[in-house]
């Protein structure tokens, strides 16, 4: 007994120990034993047909202006898909009539397909946080990354193929082809369906611009005058005339749109040899541009830690002048950050020099690879309903269009097309009598959007590349005497090992 | 301390005595194992097994997907090649050494202070201990709100008022640092308290009372009797805070991410960029990698430290 109690002791001495690696091992071992972890169960919703029926009346039929096609919340032919339970994306830290409207449109697609039932799961891709989730094992069923990271898990298996499900839509064939390729495999299948794309402008803040003696209709076209406004906002108001983004991988993002504004690029392609090339005399422009802003200037403001969430949150809550983002970022600063409508302005990118650009990207949809057949099919509907069908048909279009004015959210937000441009207008025509974004405020881009070169983000090891920068873009921001060479060319370095280990 | 050990001397020899199975299970051994299953299943499927994978895992190269394979000690080399790792050493020296200089003597200092109060004690004692109750990343997100680098953010505002400032504080790469640090004192002090505290109420009143006969003043008492009363527990308090600011991360995870320019980049933050930095290729070789080689370097530290002190440990 003494030796059993005498080991039992040592047991205990040996796991206390050891949970000393634990703490360290645990972050790697957890991850490793999650992922092993059950699906999400699916069960078999007991919606009866009354209840389904009740639901689709009461739900907001779609305007008169859509007669000629089929409501959508008429329940489908669905009688042949597998019961499922799904969990769908959301943005996360919605307003409570953001929440109102996507729970309007579950309850109007768990009327369509009375087999499904789809729970939301508040979420937002962020570089620094996405492995963490898809290792963890907790990503929803359907959820949604940007191009630069779609063809990558594609290629390494990490989400469901769900081409065949895909296929049987009517326009999985429409596909602008640059914009589908983002979402192909190798072989050209398309197993994840891109549902937005951008091109990146300049938000302002009119409110600002008025106080500072600016003309809230003009906003800078050349980076001269962009300098010159954020002084002046800087100086009449008090906050930050221009503001970048900086962390999370958002800091390499806007360098890289900065850089290829005065016409340079990150990477430079040789066949399908990619070589990292930051280092380039455009970055260094844009560097130099930042720190006299920032620190002759002065209206560059006192933060300097933004990532995507936070600059919106700064900007929406009148801190920020200028700054620059995707071009429909104005639905997220409604949904997400309550933004005065009246004080928001949007105009383009100034362009100087050769083969200058606005850099272009999007968004796809994709299905967990841990989801079940059932589940994967149940997947593509909602895809289908939620992002796509308002992009498609007339009845799509508008109900979610109706369902989202109805909740106050914002309808009509500048996007670019993912079919092509006579889609595009066909369907701003659908949703015309919806249309409640201050859409005069937003001329100034979408007057010259169409005019700008579209650039795509850097083909290889994008986010990789977009992590080296920014503690480049935080060292010139936060420390006057940054060497910008040296930052610069440990920054390429470092993207070069990244290229190197994607390639 | 350890009131397990006993002095080798008074230890009874014993022989070695063969025994059978039957006896050993007679004796009681089939249900000290039953009594042993729940410990070792629990600790082996949430403690041991983590560690062991983590051992294999940074031999391999790994996405958790992919089959993995074996790759040696390449892993271990990428991690000492990486040009980060001094700077993430330095960084989590930097943050072990202000922790210690500004978070230790505070813990001990307020447990001393409170156990001379008489009245309101419970509610100095709460005080101290609320900020441990926050969740972590509420107190952070607070104190983000706090560390508002303009002139209108609280800090700021409030050293405004006395003719100072405004400071960067999380915005420059200098005072970066000493930023997390206070708030990780903050968050953490209240724990160490209720230590110290519960060690003072060990401390024999008699100590004190000879001591004030011998004409001891407050500080004396403090410095001749609490003191050397609180060594044992002392030393284990600065031990675990020793391995715990080596293992630095949520400060730097949610204020900073790191920067600015890498100013807050600690080891396990680092740990973390490896595994899951990259949105698409995670590192997870790597990362294990330099957690074993935290956990040994932590271990043999806490080796060496018991080694040297053990001449001073009250055990």
């Amino acid at each position: 007994v003494t030796r059993i109690r005498k080991s039992a002791t040592l047991v205990l001495a040996g796991a206390s120990c050891l949970s000393l690696v634990a703490a360290c091992g645990s972050s790697s071992g957890s991850s490793a034993t999650s992922t092993s972890s059950a699906p999400t169960t699916s069960s078999a919703p007991a919606t009866s047909a009354a209840a389904a029926t009740s639901a689709a009346t009461s739900a907001p039929a779609p305007a008169a202006s859509a007669s000629g096609s089929a409501p959508s919340v008429a329940p489908s032919s669905a009688a042949a898909l597998a019961p499922a339970s799904i969990t769908v994306a959301i943005d996360s830290g919605l307003q409570p009539d953001a929440k109102k409207a996507i729970d309007t449109q579950i309850t109007q697609f768990e009327a369509k397909y009375p087999t499904i039932k789809a729970k939301t799961v508040e979420y937002t891709w962020t570089g620094t946080t996405f492995a963490a989730k898809l290792a963890g094992g907790t990503l929803p069923t359907v959820f949604t990354v940007p191009f630069t990271d779609g063809r990558g898990l594609i290629a390494r298996k990490q989400v469901a193929d769900v081409s065949a499900e895909i296929a049987k839509l009517p326009y999985g064939a429409k596909f602008n082809p640059s914009v589908a390729v983002e979402g192909e495999d190798a072989s050209g299948k398309l197993e994840a369906v891109p549902i937005s794309a951008y091109g990146q402008a300049l938000h302002y803040n009119r409110d600002l611009f008025t106080k500072a003696g600016l003309d809230p209709n003009k906003p800078p076209t050349t980076w001269d005058e962009l300098r010159a406004d954020a002084k002046a906002i800087s100086d009449k108001t008090g906050m930050a005339g221009y503001a970048v983004m900086t962390q999370s991988n958002t800091g390499g993002w806007i360098l890289t749109t900065e850089a290829y504004a005065m016409g340079g690029r990150m990477e430079t392609m040789n066949g399908t040899k990619a070589t990292a090339a930051v280092n380039n005399p455009q970055t260094k422009q844009v560097l130099k541009l930042l720190h006299d802003m920032r620190w002759t200037d002065k209206s560059m403001g006192s933060n300097f830690i933004y990532d995507w969430n936070g600059i919106n949150q700064a900007f929406a809550a009148g801190k920020i002048g200028m700054y620059i983002t995707g071009g429909g970022t104005y639905t997220n600063l409604v949904t997400q950050n309550k933004i005065d409508p009246k004080t928001y302005g949007e105009g383009v990118i100034p362009l100087s020099g050769t083969n200058s650009g606005a850099l272009g990207g999007g968004t796809v949809a994709m299905v967990s690879v841990k989801a079940s057949a059932a589940q994967q099919a149940a997947a593509v509907k909602w895809i289908d309903f939620y992002y796509m069908a308002k992009l498609t048909t007339q009845a799509g279009a508008a109900l979610d269009a109706k369902t989202n004015a109805d909740n106050k959210q914002p309808v009509g937000a500048p996007q670019l097309p993912v079919f092509d441009k006579a889609t595009y207008d066909e369907q701003q025509g659908w949703i015309k009598q919806w249309v409640n974004v201050p859409l005069a405020q937003m001329k100034p881009y979408t007057d010259a959007a169409a005019a700008q070169p579209l650039i795509p983000e850097p083909g290889v090891a994008t986010q990789d590349l977009y992590a080296a920068l920014d503690p480049v873009v935080q060292a010139v921001l936060t420390n006057k005497n940054a060497n910008v060479d040296s930052l610069l060319s440990a920054a390429n370095q470092k993207a070069q090992t990244a290229i190197g280990k994607a390639s | 301390m350890t009131i397990l050990e006993r002095p080798a001397a008074v230890q009874p020899v014993r022989r070695r005595r063969h025994r059978s199975p039957v006896t050993w299970a007679r004796r009681g051994g089939i249900s000290n194992i039953v009594f042993l299953l729940p410990l070792l299943v629990i600790f082996g499927l949430f403690s041991w097994f983590p560690i062991v994978r983590a051992l294999v895992m940074s031999l391999q190269q790994t996405n958790l997907v992919s089959p993995a394979h074996w790759v040696g000690l390449d892993n271990f080399s990428t991690v000492f090649n990486d040009p980060e790792l001094p700077t993430a050493l330095r960084n989590t020296g930097y943050f072990a050494l202000l922790a210690l200089v500004f978070g230790y003597p505070l813990p001990l200092i307020l447990a001393v202070l409170m156990s001379e109060v008489r009245r309101w004690r419970g509610v100095f004692t709460a005080l101290a201990y609320i900020p441990v109750v926050v969740p972590p990343v509420v107190s952070v997100l607070l104190w983000k709100f706090f560390y508002d680098a303009s002139s209108t953010g609280v800090f700021n505002t409030v050293a405004g008022w006395v003719g100072l400032g405004p400071y960067p504080w999380l915005q420059s790469a200098s005072s970066a640092m000493p930023s997390l640090v206070l708030e990780a004192t903050w968050a953490a002090a209240g724990g160490t308290v209720i230590i110290y505290l519960a060690a003072l109420t060990g401390v024999a009143p008699e100590l004190y009372d000879a001591a004030e006969v011998d004409g001891a003043s407050i500080w004396g008492k403090i410095w001749h009797v609490t003191m050397p009363q609180l060594r044992g527990v002392m030393l284990i308090t600065l031990i675990l805070q020793l391995i715990g600011t080596a293992q630095v991360f949520v400060e730097p995870y949610l204020f900073t991410g790191g920067g600015p320019n890498n100013a807050t980049l600690t080891l396990l933050l680092m740990i973390y960029n490896y595994a899951f930095g990259s949105s698409l290729s995670g590192d997870f070789g790597a990362a294990t990698a330099l957690s074993v080689l935290l956990a040994v370097g932590l271990g043999l530290f806490s080796a060496l430290y018991f080694r040297l002190t053990r001449s001073w440990s009250t055990s």
